[in-house]
């Protein structure tokens, strides 16, 4: 018990059953959801033809080490765009975020469009929010039952959809959906399917507005990039209240002029706003940190102000500026600092993939000997050559020593090197030289023969031992 | 943002603690939310049903093993099934894993080529050499060195190009496989001090080294005459002879007198002399009893590219 002496430890969750509602944000937030699952939904199944690889279009293959995004394949070592992506949407986020708050939230976060999806199952199944009412409130008898369990049934089905694409992301989709039915899909692909069945029926169908406002780290810092500029859903206190607060539209206070000869704002207290809230909020009490910025309240309103003929915008996006009756500026050190960086983090990432190199070439000089002495007096050190082929066709490669003019390459027997696509190879190399005014260091060259990529040239140190005339 | 208007919202009172800090600083009582008990006795049910899978409880000197997770994998040619552990679960991918399954694969492919194919191929000389690396650090390290550079008057150099024994494939597999038995007589008896001294002198000279060419050519005489019988091994020209295993004289590589490492002519002599009044006796062990013939291949192909063989 807690110290107070009587009230609970653990709270209880308040049930939210938010109504549905109609206008221009709902339809944007519907756009928005039909975009995100055609994405999410179907691109696995897009083919892509490839020279060599798989013939899908976006395929991360862990096994093979291969991540296929449309034309671009990319490899282990380039990995690091996957920061400058991750760098890239922070800053987006940063810069959407000042400038017009949680848009992110409202309108694109997966676990807003996921509720959004349930709530609809909800409603077809259930009914609207009276119904649903209702039926919580009635005892378990065969109808409670069969909504409820449909609806759970039909949650459960959107969970699986969900989770079974995820998994046709990291192998061919075709063949593993055959292969998942037929029980032979490799036992990864179950257990992902079933985590990602599992954590979406309980984050979308029962814990809800919990994961924005106890579980979401997302949530709660992009507070911190408000300020009073911010664009914010927010109820226009003046106009909604008046001098004497908000009444209802009772006889002698139905028109605006009634209404405000009497003292009254314009907010009807219809409730509208508070049943359509996702996160069960009241927005006329200003800015709450469970607010998503959704903007469904707005079209609650707006519904209700049309239905009465008044300006619309009781509820509307504005900044506390603005409501205060200041300014807004738009144009913030923040805001362009924040764009800015955004705009270059893009632009390095698009620079770093576009002059991604076709052919990678290492050398790594061996320690292990550093150096020998040979018979004649010259000394040798030996090299590893790490090869990897960035193309979809095979290289025909050659390796020459391009500087100093005086040592000797040895390869072996090794006359080129046939590369296939995709595919990395070790040549051992062992260069030579008199000691007596040895370059330290060597310059080696990778040739296409048939010219299809430009040579590549690495250096690496040569190592003189001081006994051996080195300085 | 505020948090006023959602408590308003869902009408419950704020509680403190009690506690003020700095006159008006307070801490909130809220209770948990009632999920987050739930996700604690999920954790609670986690562990249950973990200690019936795996090994958990110490009973006595034993413990419980566990069931359902029964762990089957090859060892020493049999195959053992026990409870899960991790050091059977590191047995069975060491095995099984796919990384394993296409060592496998590479390695016979190395095993069924030839010396010339494997040499002629960067990918299976780049396999080859990469397996080698543990075979000869576990096998010809001690000796020849991580580095292979050997130890001059003790274990021949294998990343130089001069060859002892021969530097084909066939004669680096014959040396692994077979063993070789290093002989040079002692003459410390057989010559005098003077005799040493002129043999001395003529051997480094051999290889280019300014010294007293009256000492040189009594040292030749010897060298190449009965009194010595060098040539014999060592040829008239001091090239050496690979059956014998005998060092070429004339090139810049010293496996038993450190002539590098000395800095004066008196020095270089010194050691030379050593070497021809002590003999030398070295033995490499016979390998084809403790490496199977796959590791043999393997290490010919590492000793042949560690120094650029023939």
């Amino acid at each position: 018990m807690s110290t107070g002496g009587e009230g609970a430890l653990y709270a209880k969750r308040i049930p939210i059953h938010p109504r549905s509602v109609r206008g221009r944000f709902r339809r944007l937030k519907y756009a928005v959801l039909a975009l995100a699952y055609g994405v999410y939904f179907l691109l696995p199944w897009l083919r892509w033809e490839r020279p060599a690889g798989p013939d899908q279009a976006v395929l991360f293959d862990l096994p093979a080490r291969r991540f296929y995004v449309f034309g671009l394949v990319v490899h282990p070592d380039d990995i690091f765009w996957l920061a400058g992506v991750l760098v890239a949407a922070a800053l987006l986020l940063f810069f959407v975020t000042s400038l017009a708050g949680r848009v992110f939230c409202g309108y694109f976060c997966f676990q807003t469009l996921w509720t959004d999806v349930y709530q609809l199952v909800e409603r077809l199944v259930q009914g609207e929010r009276a119904a649903r009412l209702r039926l919580e409130a009635q005892p378990w008898n065969a109808e409670k039952i069969r909504k409820k369990g449909l609806t759970h049934l039909l949650w459960l089905a959107v969970a699986f959809a969900t989770g079974l694409t995820f998994t046709l992301y990291w192998a061919d989709a075709p063949q593993l959906a055959r292969a998942f039915f037929a029980g032979a899909a490799p036992f990864p692909a179950y257990a992902t399917a079933a985590f990602l069945t599992a954590t979406t029926y309980v984050m979308a169908g029962i814990a809800r507005e919990q994961v924005c406002t106890y579980m979401c780290p997302y949530a709660r810092f992009q507070g911190v990039m408000f300020d009073r500029d911010t664009l914010i859903v927010a109820y226009d206190r003046a106009r909604g209240e008046g001098g004497k607060g908000r009444h209802r539209p009772v006889r002698g206070l139905r028109t605006r002029a009634e209404r405000h000869a009497a003292g009254h704002g314009d907010c009807v207290d219809c409730g509208y706003c508070v049943q359509v809230c996702p996160t069960g909020i009241d927005i006329r009490d200003g800015l709450q940190y469970q607010c998503i910025t959704c903007a469904l309240c707005i079209d609650a309103c707006d519904t209700v102000m049309d239905r009465l003929g008044w300006p619309r915008g009781l509820i509307r996006y504005t900044s506390e500026n603005a409501l205060a009756g200041r300014p807004t500026r738009i144009l913030r050190p923040k805001v362009l600092g924040y764009g800015a960086a955004f705009l270059l983090s893009v632009a390095l990432l698009a620079w770093s993939v576009a002059a991604r190199a076709p052919l990678e070439a290492t050398v790594i000089q061996q320690r292990q000997p550093l150096y020998v002495t040979l018979s004649d007096g010259r000394i040798q050190n030996g090299y590893e050559l790490k090869l990897v082929n960035k193309t979809e066709r095979a290289l025909e490669l050659a390796v020459r020593l391009a500087a100093p003019a005086g040592a000797e390459l040895d390869l072996g027997r090794i006359r080129t090197v046939r590369l296939a696509p995709e595919r990395m190879v070790r040549v051992l190399a062992r260069v030579r030289q008199r000691p007596e005014g040895a370059a330290r260091r060597v310059r080696f060259r990778v040739e296409e023969l048939r010219g299809r990529v430009a040579p590549v040239e690495r250096e690496a140190p040569f190592f003189v031992p001081q006994a051996a005339g080195g300085g | 943002m505020s948090d006023r208007g959602a408590d308003k919202g869902r009408g419950a009172a704020v509680q403190t603690t009690g506690h003020a800090w700095d006159g008006d600083l307070q801490e909130f009582n809220n209770p948990l939310p009632r999920w987050w008990l739930w996700a604690f006795y999920g954790t609670v049910v986690f562990a249950v049903v973990y200690w019936f899978l795996y090994p958990a409880w110490p009973v006595g000197r034993d413990y419980t093993k566990g069931v359902l997770n029964r762990v089957t994998f090859q060892a020493g040619g049999e195959t053992v099934t026990t409870h899960w552990n991790t050091r059977a679960r590191l047995m069975l991918e060491l095995q099984d894993s796919p990384a394993a399954r296409r060592q496998r694969q590479y390695l016979e492919k190395v095993a069924a080529a030839g010396y010339d194919e494997i040499l002629a191929d960067p990918d299976m000389k780049g396999f080859a050499w990469s397996m080698a690396k543990g075979v000869y650090g576990d096998n010809c390290a001690p000796c020849h060195g991580s580095d292979g550079k050997g130890r001059i008057g003790l274990f021949p150099n294998l990343a130089d190009d001069a060859w002892l024994w021969g530097g084909t494939v066939e004669d680096i597999e014959t040396s692994i496989r077979e063993g070789r038995q290093g002989f040079m007589p002692a003459f410390g008896e057989a010559l005098s001090e003077r005799q040493l001294d002129d043999v001395a002198a003529f051997v480094l000279s051999l290889s280019g080294h300014e010294v007293d060419p009256e000492a040189a050519a009594r040292g030749a005489r010897i060298f190449r005459g009965e009194t010595g019988g060098c040539h014999y091994c060592h040829t008239r020209e001091g090239t050496g002879l690979k059956s014998q295993g005998a060092a070429d004289l004339t090139d810049r590589i010293w496996t038993v007198a450190d002539v590098p490492g000395r800095p004066t002519l008196a020095g270089k002599k010194e050691e030379v002399k050593r070497v021809v009044r002590d003999g030398i006796r070295r033995t490499m062990p016979a390998w084809k009893d403790r490496l199977d013939p796959v590791q043999i291949k393997l290490l010919t192909v590492y000793v042949h590219e560690l120094g650029g063989g023939r």
